[in-house]
């Protein structure tokens, strides 16, 4: 069992985490190679101060709750979308428990989160993840549009984040919780670069594109506010 | 049936097989061909692979399928919130879908996807603005109807609307010698009341060269010397070219991606061969957007901006009442209230919506916004091409209900509306729904309103 542990937190989680790693950067760099000028009909070269103000913009504006036409539009979409992002974008990256593996591991840590902090955000997480769910099996809108993927993704996120609650809680047997955690974690960034997850890095390029879009070509130089789209 | 004579994968290049399609009445010939017309899968397969590249393949790949984009849609709101019009499931289920087929699709799925195409998505890109991964389904439908046209399936007013910029380089027959007969016409006619008053064509280093929509000649000449008087009364130096003073691209809206690049050519070789100081395009929407905004990019140019100066009617107008080149009678401002339509291909997809308002902050005393302006105005119901289909007319009807309603809620009785589609759209919801609006262009208005100075008016008048 301890080597199992050894071989899991070891070269299994060296591997996820550089196919996680290089996948995503990967498919960031390759998406900004395959923009094409004539193709999408955005001179990126020629205006591209312009450009990048604009797709800056664009993806950062939208991490900010509720400041964008679209979040307010859809309130609930967005409360589960904060809620669930938050927590899964910090808890596994300042997890206290994560980091003592990396210090072990590695030799260095980051900065963590106080216990309390890390479960509060862990079940807003749950939350969000359960409103996003619910969404998609109540609204007609959103249930037309859901695949299989959808749930599997949905799935693959829920158990990570159960597991690895339930047994910093004290729940259930630790030993099999922590197997399920880490297994499933490492299966979700493995997964990642290839699965909608990709989003993760896809979620800037294509915001900056469509914020260069409309930086550069849809009226970046006559709009009141210029480089910047009023999202 | 591989091909049929009026419905084929060719596009028309002849005026003979122009009327030859005009001819078909409602296009009753053109639909039953297209029932039994081959899909060339190879073609489309590759095609698609050319063409179909990393901005479009990642957004339909990232799409969260959480449908955030179903309210911002008109028509997914104006159709009872049905499931079918909600933006990512037009594209997913068309272009999507033919992607994951690798281009084998038969018959029946290229008709469907010209139905959603045409008849459930007018391009006005609105859901783009909120998406949260940025995905521009309008961007998507438009590059479809490339696809589709590719293929033959596309609807008949739109083939002919593409044949005609092929055949008469304009969107309606109308040749060089009946624009250019049609400008001396109207400058003779009004030269009594407008005195000095000029058309001067193919005039060499002009300040202004001006562009159009060929209904303007063919069907509202009175237009074409509205635009003159206005330009007699602003005292500027201007021209039209005998040839290329097209603005308008219905090819755009048919996906005749080829005769849009050949029609802005057009355009520009006539600013090449005149020199004018800069451009000016009549109020249109659509026009803009193909000529000025999408324009640069079919031509090649590697700056994505048209190779003068290039500026819709409203740039114009409100610079010359911002600087008094034009002067409005405040005695003559309108007194009902007044509302506005922007069209979308300048407002959202050019921010133009400031100069708008600032127009007609000088010429109505009561202007009522709709709710959602500027960048985030809702297209008229007609745009895309939807207004000229007959096939969907039925659709179309449906689609103004959204503007109809809007109108209605600002009590407004007058609506401006300075591009054609729009215009036509209002005029058509006036006409089915009666809700007892007026609708108009900027440039009537603003003659009305005028301080004529004495030395432009008739000379019975000074005595
Ligand atoms: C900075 C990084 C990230 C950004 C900017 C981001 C952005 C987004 C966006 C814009 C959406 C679509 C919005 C929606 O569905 O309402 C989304 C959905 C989603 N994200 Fe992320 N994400 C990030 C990281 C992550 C991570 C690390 C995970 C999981 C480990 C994740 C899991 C999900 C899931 C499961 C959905 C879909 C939920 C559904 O079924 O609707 N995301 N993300
Ligand atoms: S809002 Fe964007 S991500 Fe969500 S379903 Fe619509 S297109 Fe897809
Ligand atoms: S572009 Fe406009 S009409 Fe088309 S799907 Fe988006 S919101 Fe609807």
């Amino acid at each position: 069992m301890e080597n199992l542990f050894n071989i899991l937190t070891g070269p299994c989680l060296y591997i996820a985490m550089a196919v996680f790693t290089i996948g995503l950067i990967g498919r960031f760099v390759l998406y900004f190679l395959g923009l094409d000028w004539k193709l999408d009909r955005v001179a990126y070269k020629a205006h591209m101060g312009q450009g990048l103000k604009g797709g800056v913009h664009s993806a950062l504006k939208w991490l900010v709750p509720f400041a964008t036409h679209g979040w307010r539009s859809q309130p609930l979409a967005a409360i589960g979308f904060f809620l669930l992002h938050i927590g899964v974008v910090l808890v596994p990256i300042f997890l206290l428990g994560h980091n003592v593996i990396l210090q072990q591991r590695l030799g260095f840590s980051l900065p963590t989160l106080p216990q309390g902090v890390a479960d509060a955000l862990t079940i807003l997480s749950l939350v969000g993840l359960a409103i996003m769910l619910l969404r998609r099996l109540l609204l007609p809108n959103v249930r037309i549009l859901t695949t299989g993927q959808d749930y599997f993704l949905i799935v693959l996120v829920l158990i990570p984040l159960v597991t690895g609650f339930l047994a910093v809680q004290g729940f259930g047997d630790y030993k099999a919780l922590m197997l399920c955690h880490i297994i499933s974690g490492e299966v979700l960034l493995v997964l990642a670069p290839f699965t909608k997850l990709s989003h993760i890095a896809l979620y800037f390029a294509s915001r900056m594109q469509i914020g260069m879009d409309y930086a550069i070509k849809r009226g970046g130089r006559t709009r009141e506010s210029g480089a910047f789209f009023p999202w | 049936m591989p091909e049929g004579t009026l419905c084929n994968r060719r596009p028309i290049t002849t005026e003979e097989e122009l009327k030859a399609l005009l001819a078909d009445k409602g296009g009753a010939t053109y639909y039953k061909e297209m029932e039994e017309l081959d899909v060339d899968t190879e073609k489309l397969w590759s095609t698609l692979q050319n063409s179909c590249k990393t901005r479009t393949r990642t957004w339909l790949e990232i799409c969260a399928r959480c449908g955030m984009c179903a309210d911002s849609c008109f028509l997914y709101r104006v159709n009872k919130n049905d499931p079918k019009q909600v933006p990512a499931y037009k594209i997913q289920t068309t272009l999507g879908e033919m992607i994951r087929r690798k281009g084998q699709v038969d018959n029946a799925f290229m008709r469907h996807a010209m139905d959603v195409a045409w008849s459930q998505c007018t391009c006005c890109n609105r859901c783009s603005q909120f998406c949260p991964h940025g995905i521009d389904t309008g961007v998507m439908i438009s590059y479809m109807r490339g696809i589709l046209f590719s293929q033959g399936f596309v609807p008949w007013e739109m083939k002919i609307g593409s044949g005609m910029h092929r055949v008469y380089k304009a969107q309606m027959d109308v040749t060089d010698e009946d624009w250019v007969d049609t400008c001396e016409w109207m400058a003779e006619e009004n030269e009594e009341e407008w005195p000095g008053l000029e058309i001067p064509v193919d005039k060499e280093d002009a300040d202004i060269m001006y562009t159009l929509n060929a209904r303007e000649p063919k069907h509202y000449p009175q237009d074409v010397a509205e635009a003159a008087i206005l330009f007699h009364l602003a005292g500027e130096n201007w021209t039209v070219p005998t040839s290329g003073w097209e603005q308008t691209s219905l090819a755009m809206f048919a996906g005749d991606f080829s005769e849009c690049a050949d029609s802005v050519k057009h355009v520009y070789s006539a600013i090449e061969r005149l020199r004018p100081k800069r451009v000016i395009g009549t109020e249109c929407g659509h026009a803009h957007r193909a000529t000025v905004v999408e324009g640069p990019y079919w031509a090649g140019l590697e700056t994505g901006l048209p190779p003068v100066e290039y500026i819709h009617y409203v740039q114009w107008l409100a610079e010359c009442l911002r600087e008094g080149k034009i002067k409005i009678d405040p005695a003559k401002k309108i007194k009902e209230p007044v509302t506005l339509q922007d069209s979308c291909n300048y407002v959202r997809n050019h921010g133009l919506g400031r100069y708008t308002r600032e127009i007609i902050s000088y010429i109505a005393e009561d202007f009522r916004e709709m709710p959602d302006i500027k960048e985030f105005n809702w297209c008229c119901g007609g745009g895309g091409g939807f207004n000229g289909i007959g096939k969907y007319r039925k659709e179309r009807n449906v689609g103004l209900q959204w503007k109809r309603d809007q109108i209605l809620a600002t009590g407004a009785k007058i609506v401006i509306a300075p591009c054609h589609n729009c215009w036509d759209a209002i005029r058509d919801l006036e006409e089915e729904y009666e809700i007892g609006i007026k609708w108009t262009f900027l440039k009537p208005l603003i003659i009305e309103m005028a301080i004529i100075p004495d030395h432009l008016k008739p000379a019975e008048d000074e005595e």
